[in-house]
């Protein structure tokens, strides 16, 4: 890719201002971190609110009298039982069951649904869902807006004083409080928190506004990564991709029994072999011993030596204080506590199994 | 008296008496953020320039800092390994790296003073 198609941010002159770094992911150029630092990003999110422009990701909306059964095609998903307003965590699927992307979809209307999707699939996911959607009376508009995330115990007090009342949205579920806004209590950090799609004037608006507030600050994509990694999120292309299953990567508690007994969604009859004969690798929490960070793609080996799996994404927490990861063991050896070793350059680095998440999800839920 | 010398790689060298001090630069810190890990060299070995002297960690990434000139390594900064932030806030002060006996002292004048590292930087 050239420097001419990378794609920028709407509010980039406001993270230009803010004295944001810059780096290219997904195609996009994104702030990775502003001067404060990633390290104090990440507390500030936890203790305060961080307000992160994730304006890279794609929404799209989906509409019509099909839009229930595309969805239901699309995803291992009963799009029909959700309530209005309710959001819920689901994948676009391969038909070898491996993960195209992972999304949330919110029920807006009896024939209205809101898709948020990763930025680095988005033109994949459009394509997959438009070629889906030609079998059904259904549209799919892909929106064009400003995409804010404001995260951490504060979020809901900030959005308040701004002006927007957030309480009685519980956690995974999303409205459209303005005309042209969509607004879910959701995120990718662990902590109650908001995400916002909303037209550009309006979201200068509502950022300087966020802004006065002392207890919110910018927040880098470093620190969106690191907070995801300590609430054992998985980044798509990192933890989970295309050749990973659900299954395989501890995700099923996002697919509705029912439906993963009958659904007809792409990928169903894959899944469910996999279901039956057992994922043969499964995703877990990964703590180093000591100090020293073990990234992706680190081996891992049993006591003996043996092969054991790989490190998916590594870094190192800032509020869980030590370094951090998650990776891939073969199921055997997947039981928390288990004790496994990393290669970091030829180093043998001590690494136990840990439940996730490596500090406790802090959802609003009711 | 002490000299001080730098490369296009941001590193810095304090020569005196045959030994170098090697630390990252202060804009070199700026650019790796936060440091969480500073993998030391052992003492007594021997690297040629351009070799993997040290490896340190920001929370995202680890970056390899390379020995800039020939020698061997007489003294790591143990300070580091409990505090590694040194380097963030003291880059070319306490946050040294490591110290090396010189190879050979002619490799220094293709290095930097710290006028021609500023304008490399910009």
């Amino acid at each position: 890719m050239t420097d001419d198609d990378t794609r920028h941010l709407p509010l980039e002159d406001l993270h230009t201002a803010a004295g944001a770094r810059f780096g290219a992911f997904a195609g996009w150029s994104m702030p990775l971190t502003y001067p404060a630092g990633v390290m104090k990003e990440h507390l500030h999110t936890r203790e305060h609110a961080g307000l992160f422009d994730i304006s890279h990701m794609k929404l799209f909306e989906v509409s019509g009298p099909g839009a229930t059964a595309l969805l239901n095609r699309a995803c291992p998903l009963d799009a029909g039982a959700l309530d209005i307003s309710q959001s819920k965590y689901t994948f676009f699927l391969n038909e070898a069951a491996g993960v195209i992307d992972d999304l949330i979809v919110t029920r807006l209307g009896d024939e209205r649904f809101m898709v948020v999707a990763n930025a680095g699939n988005a033109v994949t996911d459009e394509k997959h869902l438009r070629a889906l959607a030609e079998d059904f009376d259904a549209k799919v508009d892909a929106l064009d807006c400003v995409f804010l995330a404001i995260q951490g115990p504060e979020a809901w007090a900030a959005l308040a004083r701004a002006g927007i009342e957030t309480g009685s949205l519980l956690f995974m579920h999303g409205i459209e409080p303005r005309q042209n806004w969509f607004m879910s209590r959701s995120g990718y950090t662990g902590e109650d928190g908001f995400e916002i799609g909303l037209p550009e004037a309006d979201a200068r608006d509502l950022v300087a506004k966020l802004l006065e507030d002392e207890r919110v600050l910018w927040i880098g994509l470093a620190a969106r990564d690191s907070l995801r990694l300590e609430a054992g999120l998985c980044l798509h292309g990192q933890d989970i991709t295309p050749e990973i299953d659900p299954a395989s990567a501890g995700l099923m508690w996002a697919i509705p029994k029912d439906v993963r007994a009958a659904g007809h969604f792409v990928g169903a009859d894959a899944l469910r072999a996999v279901l039956e004969r057992g994922p043969a690798q499964k995703r877990v929490g990964l703590k180093p011993e000591g100090r020293q960070p073990v990234r992706a793609g680190a081996a891992l080996f049993d006591a003996d030596g043996n092969p054991a799996g790989h490190v998916a994404t590594g870094g190192f927490g800032p509020s869980a204080g030590h370094p951090v990861a998650m990776g891939y063991v073969q199921t055997a050896l997947a039981k928390p506590g288990t004790k496994l070793f990393a290669d970091v350059r030829g180093t043998k680095i001590p690494i136990e199994i840990n439940p996730l998440p490596f500090t406790p999800h802090r959802y609003r839920k009711g | 008296m002490a000299k001080t010398y730098f490369t296009e790689d941001h590193e810095w060298l304090r020569v005196e008496g045959g030994i170098a001090t090697v630390g990252i630069t202060n804009y070199a810190q700026e650019q790796l953020g936060d440091l969480v890990f500073v993998e030391l060299p052992e003492i007594g070995k021997k690297l040629s320039k351009g070799d993997t002297a040290v490896v340190v960690e920001s929370v995202k990434a680890a970056s390899d800092v390379y020995a800039p000139v020939d020698g061997e390594i007489t003294e790591a900064n143990t300070s580091l390994s409990s505090d590694p932030s040194l380097v963030n806030s003291a880059a070319t002060g306490d946050g040294w790296l490591w110290k090396m006996r010189l190879a050979n002292e002619s490799q220094l004048e293709g290095l930097l003073d710290e006028a021609g590292y500023k304008a490399h930087i910009g």
